[in-house]
């Protein structure tokens, strides 16, 4: 192996050399022994605190817990909504060897679609493992007992307690308390994740939207060591939330009842209002809905049953729904006659049956063939004389007629506590130029009188002018949760006391006067002021004028109006309905407005002491 | 043959003590770590390795480096015909065949590490020294040779450090500075295109270190590397206290029995149970190194010499990677991580080291 070389080993020097290698291997050693000893001084002492914050972070989880849902309750206390326990099937996917096969077991005892069951089988392999997967989000009674009997059999599988939302009274109440929904991608967008990290219900309708912030809570906390794989250890902290506040209403649910059954087989909107303070005792818009269904998700046949419904029962016609005000308007045309001197209160007029403009054939009609003869104020209310107001309207203008019943709050939103409401539309010049394009013509003044035209009201816009006009121009805000204390605001018209008298009175003469329009709700204990209207549903030919017969098709027959307050001398309540195709307002809607005054003045109302059978003649 | 001791007919035993204490210093600190890693079971598994590896070191350490000297050849034309045995009748798992069945389970890999620095220790005994260029050129295809047999199993981690073994040999045997230079120039200008794809996205990295070494877990390895750095940094001076180490103990770390046992011993320990590792790492290299300069013969210097510093690679790349300096390759820390036949190799270089302390003085008579 060995063979010669021409140079002869040097052992001395090649000694030297090595030690000088051993030397450079001991200096290289140094230096990168140096370099990791950097590294860990550079991670252990300079970056240590965060790196500490970070590792705590790894460890430490919090949990949301949800906080209970307040309650909401009338103004009596009587309670609406609250949270059931509810019982709720889950499984933790981990304990249960073949999950298909241990879920068509239970489906024979309780009933899960076998599209859930897709579903869950999705979750199953997309999940965690020892995250639990909801089965089935109510179980009725008979299937947890049915479930609780076989649980030995299902391992991994859990009946869980949780609270559901729940509606006590569905379709009557369903418009204003609206209903909470599990909270979608939409939802998440928009809420505090914060507070809503453990929550799975928020409000998406009604008041329980609108009072989301009340009724949601504080959420608690529950901070908890898990592993890497994020299974729980051991609990470290335990914050407990704060429930939310329950809510109050200013509705009546008695007189809430009455409203709903009082409008029958009519679909349409009845509100009832204290105009003393704003409170609305009583807010209805038929058909209603079954709040309870959106709690967990509604199924899609009973939705598209709902949305493809021509009665529109997820349509909040209280204040969604646009109408003529009809005659209803006439009250406020008077006072506007009078306020702008336009009539006084000796003035009196001749009808003939039809009014003209000059050098226009068009007749605009009396609903009475032939006229009433000389009618004065009062008797132009009570008899619901339409040529009395075409005439007092072409005086008065468009201008005049606008601002004067803007401060009745016409074409104005009433700001209740409810989201989606519509403005209406209370016309003027400059209104027509901006959206029809056209100058105002005298023509469309004429109508504006016995409100039609242009003008657009809610049911809720005409309690609110209705409770300014009961008050004699004291403006409170309406709601419906009880306040402690509310602003009344003065209208900024100067109304001389004669002018409200002389409308009041007109209006008492519609119910208590023998050529009152409504006479059939006459009550002898107590004076109701009302008016009736007729919101028109079609366009009908001027002979047509005189035709209210009943039967025209349904849904071309107009919508009956009818707004009334009593006691007419100091008033407690103002009740505005809305009877669709009700087709009279006097014969229709009067005397669903009668049904709930007398539920008031009877059953709720407590006279402060005075007698309430001093009827004034 | 010129050296032939005719002198220890008794049954005299060869032991360096300071090695072997501070061996076993560093076995007990190593088990202590994984007992908090891993638990009663993994301990019970590596004290009967270590006990292994003890009886192959002092089983060696009686040998003669002559006797070692004369069946170097040999020992390398075994591990070639292996290494070729494991690619063509190999086990294989994980996409990687490294291991042969002969009774047990057998990895060539491992014994190539000791036979490399043997075989050119062997090489340049009675040559000139400083190499000339010719015999570096033999030196590079004898290393070259088993190390690309390595790298097709593929096992790129083992490969490096066959080859630095190698290297090392060539280092202390005088390789001229200009060969060491321009050889860190061309090996730089091959591994500069490497380090620069650290600075490109980590999915590209991961691409690039999967690529060279598959059988590694790249996937995994930034969240890896993450959670160690976290480990290491949060146990600060003191460390959070044996086995009080969050990371470790709620399995955010990953293989942390294995190559990520440093970074529980920071977590743990702290700096201070850091310096106190390596401090006893740099007392046996240290020790290492001086039986190297001791040794009377080129054959027992240069391959003494290189199996040391081969042993403070290991820990130069272990410290490295897991604190974040170094890719991720999966080189074990020596004696303390958990499992694999490098145990048995590294005590078998030392005993091999102690062997030529032992016999130094019977050299020189």
């Amino acid at each position: 192996m060995y063979r010669s070389h021409k140079q002869i080993k040097n052992p001395q020097n090649e000694a030297k050399i090595f030690a000088g290698r051993i030397f450079s291997s001991v200096v290289i050693i140094a230096i990168a022994i140096s370099i990791i000893f950097s590294r860990f001084f550079y991670l252990q002492i300079i970056q240590h605190k965060v790196l500490l914050s970070n590792s705590e972070k790894n460890r430490i989880k919090t949990t949301s817990l949800p906080p209970a849902r307040g309650f909401i309750y009338d103004r009596n206390g009587k309670l609406l909504v609250d949270n059931l326990p509810t019982y709720r099937l889950q499984v933790i996917p981990e304990k249960v060897d073949s999950l298909k096969k241990q879920l068509s077991a239970i489906q024979l005892f309780i009933k899960i679609n076998d599209d859930d069951i897709t579903d869950i089988l999705n979750k199953e392999k997309n999940n965690r493992p020892f995250k639990p997967i909801i089965i089935k989000a109510k179980l009725t009674e008979k299937e947890l007992s049915a479930f609780i009997a076989r649980k030995h059999a299902f391992i991994g599988f859990d009946a869980q307690p949780y609270l559901i939302r729940h509606y006590k009274y569905t379709d009557i109440l369903a418009h204003v308390v609206g209903y909470v929904g599990r909270i979608n991608d939409e939802d998440t967008k928009r809420l505090d994740k914060k507070r809503y990290s453990g929550t799975e219900y928020t409000g998406k309708r009604g008041l329980e939207k609108f009072h989301e912030k009340t009724l949601h809570g504080q959420p608690g906390s529950l901070i908890v060591e898990t592993n890497a794989k994020g299974r729980v250890l051991n609990a470290i902290e335990q914050n407990l939330p704060v429930s939310g506040q329950d809510i109050t209403l200013t509705i009546d649910i008695d007189l809430q009842k009455v409203a709903y059954d009082a409008l029958g087989d009519l679909t349409g909107s009845v509100i009832a209002i204290n105009p003393k303070n704003g409170e609305i005792l009583a807010m209805i818009s038929k058909p209603g809905f079954d709040p309870n269904d959106f709690v967990n998700g509604i199924s899609q046949l009973k939705y598209s049953r709902l949305i493809n419904s021509d009665e529109k029962p997820l349509f909040n016609r209280s204040i969604k729904g646009g109408y003529e005000p009809g005659s209803t308007i006439k009250p406020y045309m008077a006072l506007a006659g009078l306020y702008n001197n336009v009539i006084d209160l000796n003035f009196s007029m001749f009808s003939k049956g039809y009014f003209q403009l000059k050098k226009q054939d068009r007749k605009y009609h009396d609903w009475k063939k032939g006229g009433h003869g000389r009618v004065n104020i009062k008797q132009s209310l009570t008899q619901s004389v339409n040529t009395f107001y075409y005439s007092l309207a072409l005086n008065l203008g468009i201008d005049r007629i606008h601002d004067f019943l803007s401060q009745f709050r016409f074409g104005e939103l009433s700001n209740i506590e409810l989201l989606g409401e519509m403005r209406g539309l209370l016309p003027s010049r400059e209104w027509k130029k901006a959206n029809k394009g056209t100058i105002w013509f005298p023509g469309e003044t004429v109508i504006t009188g016995i409100g039609q035209g242009f003008l657009v009201s809610t049911p809720i816009q005409l309690a609110t002018s209705l409770s300014i006009l009961a008050n004699k121009g004291k403006y409170i805000k309406p709601h419906l949760i009880k306040k402690e204390a509310v602003i009344a605001q003065n209208l900024a018209l100067d109304i001389l006391p004669e002018y409200w008298d002389i409308v009041h009175d007109g209006m008492i003469g519609v119910v208590h006067d023998i050529k009152g329009t409504a006479r059939s709700i006459k009550s002898a204990d107590y004076l109701i002021a009302g008016k009736s209207g007729t919101s028109q549903v079609y366009g009908k030919k001027e002979e047509d004028v005189y035709n209210k017969n009943i039967q025209t098709p349904k849904h071309l027959r107009n919508h009956a109006l009818f707004i009334a307050f009593a006691p007419a001398d100091d008033p407690e309540i103002a009740v505005v309905v809305v009877a669709e195709h009700g087709a009279s307002g006097s014969r229709t809607a009067a005397p669903i407005a009668g049904k709930v005054i007398e539920k008031y003045m009877h059953d709720i109302y407590q006279a402060p002491g005075v007698a309430l059978t001093k009827v004034k003649k | 043959m010129a050296y032939i001791s005719h002198f220890h007919h008794n049954k005299r035993h060869y032991v360096d003590w300071w090695l072997l204490i501070l061996i076993v210093i560093l076995m007990c600190y190593g088990l202590i770590v994984l007992y908090s890693a891993g638990g009663w079971i993994l301990v019970k598994k590596q004290i009967i390795r270590l006990a292994l590896g003890m009886i192959v070191m002092l089983f060696l350490a009686q040998l003669k480096p002559e006797k070692l000297a004369g069946i170097t050849p040999w020992l390398y034309f075994a591990t070639v015909l292996l290494l070729v045995a494991v690619l063509v009748f190999g086990y294989e798992s994980k996409g990687a065949r490294r291991w042969l069945k002969i009774g047990i389970r057998f990895q060539p890999s491992e014994l190539a590490k000791l036979t490399i620095p043997l075989v050119l220790a062997w090489f340049y005994r009675y040559r000139i020294l400083p190499p000339d260029f010719k015999s570096i050129i033999i030196s590079f295809i004898l290393l070259l040779l088993p190390a690309y047999l390595i790298y097709k199993q593929p096992d790129l981690g083992t490969s490096i450090l066959v080859v630095v073994s190698g290297v090392f040999v060539l280092f202390l045997a005088g390789l001229s500075w200009k060969y060491i230079i321009g050889g860190i120039v061309v090996a730089t200008s091959v591994i500069a295109p490497l380090m620069w794809n650290f600075f490109l996205k980590d999915y590209q990295k991961r691409r690039v270190l999967t690529f060279l070494n598959p059988e590694s877990d790249s996937l995994g390895s930034s969240w890896n590397i993450i959670q160690s750095k976290i480990a290491i940094g949060s146990g600060g001076l003191f460390g959070k206290g044996w086995q009080n180490g969050s990371q470790t103990q709620l399995d955010f770390l990953p293989e942390h029995s294995t190559d990520f046992i440093l970074s529980v011993l920071s977590e743990e320990f702290g700096l201070m149970g850091v310096i106190l590792l390596l401090l006893i790492y740099m007392a046996i290299i240290f020790r290492g190194l001086y039986i190297a300069s001791q040794a009377k013969d080129t054959f027992n210097r240069l391959f003494t010499g290189a199996l040391t510093l081969t042993f403070f690679v290991y820990l130069i790349i272990n410290a490295g990677m897991i604190s974040g300096l170094l890719p991720v390759v999966g080189v074990p820390l020596p004696l303390v991580s958990y499992g694999g036949t490098s145990i048995i190799t590294l005590m078998a270089s030392f005993g091999m080291i102690m062997s030529v302390y032992n016999h130094r003085k019977l050299l020189k008579s």
